[in-house]
């Protein structure tokens, strides 16, 4: 059966609408992306629950806040290079520090945004918010868990980062998946290597297994879509079941997923672990499958590193 | 303009300009005391805060979560000593706090941590932000049906951020008539003028450009701060109170001296200081 292809944001605009219906007291934010970021969906259904900030991210993040602090749950969207980045000091400041209710959901979020180039490419996001205190970060697989991760966040106290993409991702979930804070998923069991990944990486590091696998190299794959808090009992898990964990995640390899599974592993069972991910630098112009083939974020590059380091 | 406000009587006068006097006093001692922080601004701002929580305000210092109490956002973050003073002052928590300004322990940090318990309802510290935080406040006001009213003070350096300019075109877009600014105009920042630094003028100008009715008053002068402050509002706009200040109001030997934007004063300094306000009427 051919694997159903559906984006994280599309996925979030479903959810935003359904929840909207039971919950009167969302709000929703976005600047002048609405469509893109499919907040949209929201503001046709809820026009005087929505409100466009224009191209002014900071406001919008200080218009979050305050509308937290006055009881309502609020959504704010734009493209994840303006969302973490652009406004990084407004969270910090005026989200974080008060503990607020703002779910910042940043669509576009990665590389694959391709031919817009380095300027809309956000390959820092998790890092600068996973620095944050308060800040929880949450990386979705599939628009199943994207759509689990949204409803669920309603739950949480404190501010959320969910980064979403324009991209269409493979559904790997069911109905019956189940998205918990600070839990990561074994998607797959295997004695030789650990490969934890997030976002969009999950689809490729399944496919990669199954590519190992005919090579008789059996690895555990974990999609690790809580980021911040992260789930250090399955990391250890798979350090002492497999002794050797590759990261891979559409990010820098500085201050991401394979950083948090470094510091995790290195301080509490010291296995070798390798991060695949942006290397330090600024990408370019491409389409995204070039860029995720340039930048090594593929099953058969992934399958080739495991093959390489294994020898 | 309509300016026919109700004017104050002698004795609401007296009693303001009293409390105003107490927050100056109690300014300069948790200065000294703290051994930093920014007495200019604080000074400046200190009528402009007396009159809103001693006359203007709906609010329940007993009942600081009271939903429909009208929320003071504090933009100029670093002129918080007074925040603290007018709240200690109105009961949320004991005076004998102030003392603990900027220590380890204390919640009176040395810029405003939101903590609605002690009356605080921002953080901020970071310049340019509270006028957006104050846009989402008066946002969920409207939407919830509540009648409460937000006054977002800012200072006159913040004016060169970018984000105060976009807070301000957002609140006349969203018709916020339940929402006012207002600009402790002392003229002076840090590095010195704010017309030196980066020329601010036509400040009334300009915001009215963007969208807001203004009003501009004597940022000491009780009464007429009073009216401005509690001027019938004009439907669907916010509504900017321009309060013309001197920095370090009160303390003659820091009216007008940027040295006293953010150093606080000595144990003598302190002394003539207190001597002086006790003097003063």
């Amino acid at each position: 059966m051919k694997t159903a292809m559906i984006s994280p944001r599309d996925a979030y605009g479903a959810a935003l609408k359904r929840l909207g219906a039971t919950h009167d007291n969302i709000v929703v934010l976005d600047a002048d992306l609405s469509e893109s970021t499919r907040t949209a969906k929201f503001r046709a259904d809820f026009p005087h629950r929505f409100f466009n900030a224009g191209v002014a991210e900071q406001n919008m993040m200080g218009i979050a806040a305050g509308l937290a602090a006055t009881g309502k749950i609020v959504f704010a969207s734009t493209f994840a290079v303006f969302a973490a980045g652009r406004t990084y000091d407004q969270i910090r400041q005026g989200i974080a520090r008060s503990n607020l209710n703002v779910r910042i959901v940043a669509s576009h979020g990665g590389i694959t945004v391709g031919e817009d180039g380095p300027s809309h490419q956000m390959t820092e996001d998790l890092a600068l918010m996973r620095a944050l205190p308060n800040m929880m970060v949450l990386v979705p697989a599939d628009a199943v868990e994207t759509e689990k991760m949204i409803e669920k966040s309603l739950e949480i106290q404190g501010p959320v980062y969910i980064r979403t993409s324009r991209e269409k991702f493979p559904v790997i979930f069911d109905e019956n998946h189940r998205f918990n804070p600070g839990k990561g998923t074994l998607l797959k069991d295997g004695a030789h290597l650990s490969i934890i990944a997030a976002g969009l990486m999950v689809s490729s590091a399944l496919s990669a297994a199954d590519m190992l696998a005919e090579h008789g190299i059996q690895a555990s794959v974990v999609n690790m879509s809580s980021i911040k808090p992260i789930d250090r009992d399955l990391i250890v898990q798979c350090a002492e079941h497999t002794g050797r964990i590759l990261t891979v995640e559409e990010h820098s390899v500085i201050g991401g997923l394979g950083s948090a599974v470094a510091e995790v592993v290195s301080e509490e069972f010291p296995v070798p672990v390798r991060r695949i991910g942006v290397t330090d630098q600024f990408c370019f112009s491409a389409p995204a499958s070039a860029l995720l083939e340039h930048f090594g974020l593929t099953a058969k590059h992934i399958y080739d590193f495991v093959r390489r380091w294994m020898d | 303009m309509a300016k026919k406000p109700p004017s104050l009587s002698e004795d609401e006068f007296r009693s303001l300009a009293d409390k105003a006097r107490s927050i100056r006093r109690h300014v300069v001692e948790m200065l000294a005391e703290a051994g930093s922080g920014h007495p200019g601004g604080s000074l400046s701002a200190a009528d402009i805060i007396t009159v809103l929580f001693f006359h203007v305000m709906k609010h329940k210092p007993g009942n600081p979560a009271w939903k429909n109490r009208d929320r003071f956002i504090l933009s100029k973050g670093h002129a918080v000593p007074a925040l603290y003073a007018a709240l200690a002052e109105c009961g949320y928590f004991p005076a004998a706090e102030l003392k603990n300004l900027r220590k380890q322990g204390s919640f009176l940090e040395g810029h405003p941590l939101r903590d609605v318990a002690h009356g605080i309802e921002a953080t901020t510290g970071s310049l340019g932000q509270g006028l957006s935080f104050g846009v989402g406040v008066a946002l969920a006001a409207r939407l919830d049906r509540k009648r409460f009213h937000t006054y977002v003070l800012m200072g006159d350096g913040e004016q060169d951020s970018g984000q105060i300019w976009e807070a301000a075109m957002s609140a006349a877009h969203y018709k916020l008539d339940n929402l006012t600014g207002i600009i402790d105009r002392n003229r002076l920042q840090i590095d010195g003028a704010t017309e030196d630094v980066m020329r601010l003028e036509p400040l009334a100008k300009k915001w009215k450009a963007f969208g807001w009715r203004v009003t501009e008053t004597d940022g000491h002068h009780v009464p007429s701060l009073a009216a401005a402050l509690t001027m019938k509002k004009k439907k669907d706009t916010p509504h900017l109170v321009l309060a013309h200040t001197v920095k370090g109001k009160g303390v003659s030997f820091m009216e007008n001296v940027v040295h006293f934007h953010g150093v606080a004063p000595g144990p003598d300094e302190k002394q003539r200081a207190l001597e002086e306000l006790e003097r003063g009427s």
